[in-house]
């Protein structure tokens, strides 16, 4: 049989990749440019008997989420810069109670209301640093429909192997554009649900690291009880402040998202022209197809170009940035902010090679003659 | 003989954090006992709260327990009633909590009457974090942050919540610790959102710097403003004068949201 | 450079120039399986006043999903042709509305012109497919899709009760920029 193919919005097509990774709740509150998430969520949940539910506000929203995932669900919400900052406190407590869940940010520009139907990238450092306290992140960045209907599944996947929050950042020219989506036949694409607890009910311990750096986690209304809190807890979920108790379990909660084995399998790049590259561009997102174009316009003039585009923005990647940063005579970021991510390229390839920056925040996407007006600049 | 409350608490997570005195441990047993007459099965009840003194009650109940963030308790049982309606949803959890950072999730789970039950725990006073003024402490009085009185208007929490929708509304006192267990089984068998409003107190944080001399003073007071709501009907203006109404406040029926979520599940899905 | 090219689609908010860019799309992408992006206006925008819809189809994925510089551009409403006939390439061609775009932009493009609105209260008889005209007829202009392909992404999209109108309107916008080219 034929595959299905549709010409679907980046919204749309995150809507239906959550659908395919077995998404069965949504918690949301409307806001440019991310609503048509809702709106498609909205009318496809109940066929499969899942539950929508629009909140009073988006912390609402993030709460429900929570609980919805800790009922056994897996849940998601979707909103944009501003919504992401209400939700930041709850964000803190999915982390540090191990919550599954994914956040959708379809950026804009900003701060506050901002331009609510133009694009941006300036919430790349909210996704990191957002929320309080020491945590660790995941946040992944796809550039086109059919890779947002794919990272949006990821995106699950690593929430669940992870048990945390994981966010999607895109842009509003990818949530709002359409393109051809090739839907994944059930099964193509790997779908990873939570481990369940295997010991008995009455040993069963919610934060039990005798089975590794993430802890199985059971669902209330099973025949597990369990009781959970944002308050530094030990094993069994109880609040403690035992010093090397506290110590131990938020290095813990970093460690099983930056530990060498969980950074092979979280990160993502793709690696545009880079083998024999002399400049490379570093962009994200929508840039990233604007750097692509600009690759090849430099190539054809003769200029050895090319493209790094993490897809996993956090954990950082920072290794392959490294080695690019050694290859290489000039990195150049491009992003539709100020600069966020060039702070993160400029702690890795220190002095190794020159190093670029190309920003827009008036509205408009970064054009690939800018980013190639600023390669020739930095060579 | 004794009631026995510990088959319903979590074995070692005694003793409690509260001071002596404290309105909150009389309000626990309450509502252990109150889900002991309702037969509630542990694996298929769920306790939520925000952050505040109340809030520490669900970390002492053997159920499935879910102490979130300041105000969030409602948000956060919503997500967990609607993945699981068949469980038992109780929220529980202070006047600031529930009402002042929390009033929005408070109001729109009233609103949309979805199936919970909302154990309110008004002691007047933001007690966790040293007795700062609530929204419901009344005009006058002294607290941390309103040391010339208490400038602001207090909400009346029952009111708020009937306003807002809540399809059964209650009041009583910690001094009238047997009303207490009465009620909560009225909300858990009542379908739809149903608020219980405990006025209770909080001898360290509001009692200290307000008049009461002591816990006793403070339940003496509990007792003297209370008057049930069949009584209120023969009195008059003036004899209600700094009274407070308990009883059932509310009660109508109401479509609840689970159930017309699952009704729309039904329709979608037979089309 | 990937071979590209560019359509802007541009009018009133609620004419429908929105669908017509996501129907020519469809057509390239999933009827005849090339690669197609599609963009539009948004906000205040999108709700009255002009609004426009962009295509970009080539052979290769589209990497910048704008607008570079246009092949193609439509303008059914002369504030529209005012905002969004720019950056029209040399050689390119622009369509009006023969009715309602007086002054259409000069520039170093072909302009032609078609009565849009006036053929679907006419010979039509419904406003609505004013739309489906203009496809029919930019298609006809720029040869992007083949004909059979923009109409079959015209009916995919339309319930049955329209098709017929819809295949009657595509038909004419077409035909009739055909006689034009002709001359
Ligand atoms: C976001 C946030 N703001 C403020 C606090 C600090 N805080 C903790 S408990 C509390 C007040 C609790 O008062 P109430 O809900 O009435 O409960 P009580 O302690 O009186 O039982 C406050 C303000 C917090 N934990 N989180
Ligand atoms: S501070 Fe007040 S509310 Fe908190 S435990 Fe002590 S008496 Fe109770
Ligand atoms: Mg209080």
């Amino acid at each position: 049989m034929a595959k299905k193919i549709a010409l679907l919005q980046g919204n749309e097509a995150c809507a239906h990749g959550a659908l395919y990774a077995g998404c069965n709740f949504f918690g949301g509150y409307p806001i440019t440019p991310s609503t048509e998430v809702a709106e498609v969520m909205s009318g496809e949940l109940p066929k499969v008997g899942g539950k929508f539910i629009q909140m009073e506000d988006e912390i609402g929203a993030m709460a429900s989420i929570i609980g919805a995932s800790l009922a056994g669900s897996k849940a998601l919400t979707a909103t944009s810069g501003p919504g992401v900052s209400l939700k930041q406190e709850l964000i803190g407590y999915a982390c540090i109670a191990e919550v599954p869940c994914v956040i959708i940010n379809v950026m804009r520009g900003g701060p506050s209301t901002g331009m609510p139907t133009g694009p941006g990238q300036s919430d790349v450092m909210q996704a990191r640093w957002g929320t309080h306290g020491d945590h660790a992140a995941i946040a992944l960045c796809p550039s086109s429909c059919q890779e947002i209907f794919s990272e949006t599944v990821r995106a699950f996947n690593l929430a669940e192997k992870y048990r945390m929050p994981v966010q999607v950042l895109f842009d509003e020219i990818v949530g709002h554009m359409r393109e051809r989506i090739v839907f994944p036949e059930p099964g193509e694409l790997e779908v990873i649900d939570r481990t369940a607890p295997s010991v008995p009910p009455e040993q069963y311990k919610p934060f039990d690291t005798s089975f590794g750096d993430v802890p199985p986690l059971a669902a209330f209304g099973s025949d597990y009880r369990f009781h959970v809190t944002g308050l530094n807890k030990a094993e069994d979920g109880f609040p403690t402040t035992k010093a090397e108790l506290v110590d131990a379990e938020e290095r813990r909660q970093i460690r099983k998202v930056e530990g060498a084995e969980a950074r092979a399998d979280i990160e993502l790049n793709e690696e545009y022209m880079t083998e024999d590259a002399e400049v490379v561009i570093f962009a994200y997102g929508s840039t990233a197809r604007s750097a692509r174009y600009a690759v090849n316009e430099l190539r054809e003039q003769g200029i050895k170009a090319g493209l790094f585009r993490p897809i996993t923005l956090w954990p950082f990647p920072e290794k392959r940035v490294a080695e690019l940063g050694e290859q290489v005579k000039a990195m150049v970021v491009a992003e539709m902010n100020l600069g966020q991510m060039v702070f993160e390229v400029e702690r890795i390839v220190k002095n190794t090679c020159k190093l670029g920056l190309v920003t827009r925040v008036d509205g408009d996407p970064l054009t690939p003659t800018q980013i190639i007006d600023q390669v020739k600049e930095v060579l | 003989m004794a009631y026995d409350y510990e088959k319903s608490i979590r074995p070692g997570k005694l003793p409690h954090i509260w001071c002596p005195g404290c309105g909150h441990g009389i309000v626990m047993k309450g509502l252990i006992r109150a889900m002991d007459t309702c037969g509630l099965e542990k694996n298929n009840t769920a306790i939520v709260s925000g952050i505040g003194c109340a809030s520490r009650m669900p970390g002492y109940l053997d159920f499935n327990t879910l102490h979130t963030a300041h105000g969030r308790a409602a948000a956060f049982a919503t997500g967990v009633k609607m993945a699981k309606p068949e469980m038992t949803v109780i929220c529980c959890g202070g006047d600031g909590d529930g009402a002042a950072i929390g009033g929005n999730h408070f109001i729109h789970a009233c609103r949309r009457n979805i199936d919970m039950t909302y154990v309110l725990l008004n002691n007047y006073i933001y007690g966790m974090t040293g007795g700062q003024f609530s929204s419901s402490t009344p005009p006058g009085h002294l607290a941390s942050t309103t040391p010339y009185g208490n400038p602001d208007p207090a909400f009346d929490l029952a009111k708020l919540a009937i306003g807002a929708g809540a399809t059964f509304v209650a009041r009583t006192t910690a001094f009238h610790a047997t009303q207490i267990d009465k009620l909560i089984v009225e909300g858990i068998k009542h379908k739809g959102m149903a608020v219980i409003e405990i006025l209770d107190d909080c001898p360290t944080t509001y009692g200290r710097r307000n008049k009461f001399r002591s816990v006793v003073d403070m339940m003496k007071r509990l007792k003297d403003i209370a008057v049930p709501v069949t009584a209120a009907a023969k009195m008059t203006p003036e004899q209600l004068e700094g009274k407070t109404l308990t009883g059932v406040l509310h009660k109508e029926d109401r479509p609840e949201y689970c159930e017309n979520y699952a009704k729309i599940i039904a329709r979608v899905q037979g089309a | 450079m990937a071979e590209r090219y560019e359509l802007r689609f541009s009018g009133a908010g609620g004419q429908g120039l929105i669908t017509a860019g996501i129907i020519l799309a469809e057509a390239a992408s999933i009827i005849e399986g090339r690669h197609a992006v599609q963009s539009q206006s948004y906000g205040p925008e999108a709700r009255g006043g002009a609004s426009k819809s962009e295509v970009i189809i080539g052979e290769a994925p589209i990497d910048y999903p704008k607008a570079t510089i246009v092949d193609a551009c439509l303008a059914m409403t002369q504030e529209a042709a005012d905002k969004y006939a720019v950056g029209i390439k040399k050689g390119g061609v622009l369509l009006v509305d023969s009715d309602f775009v007086k002054n259409p932009p000069q520039g170093d493009y072909k302009i032609y012109s078609l009565p849009i609105m006036r053929t679907a209260k006419v010979d039509v008889g419904r406003e609505i497919v004013a739309n489906v005209i203009a496809l029919g007829a930019m298609i006809a202009l720029t040869d992007v899709v083949k004909r059979e392909s923009g109409e079959q992404a015209v009916l995919a999209k339309v319930p049955e009760a329209f098709k017929d109108l819809n295949k009657k309107a595509y038909s004419l916008g077409f035909d009739k920029m055909k006689e034009v080219l002709a001359g």
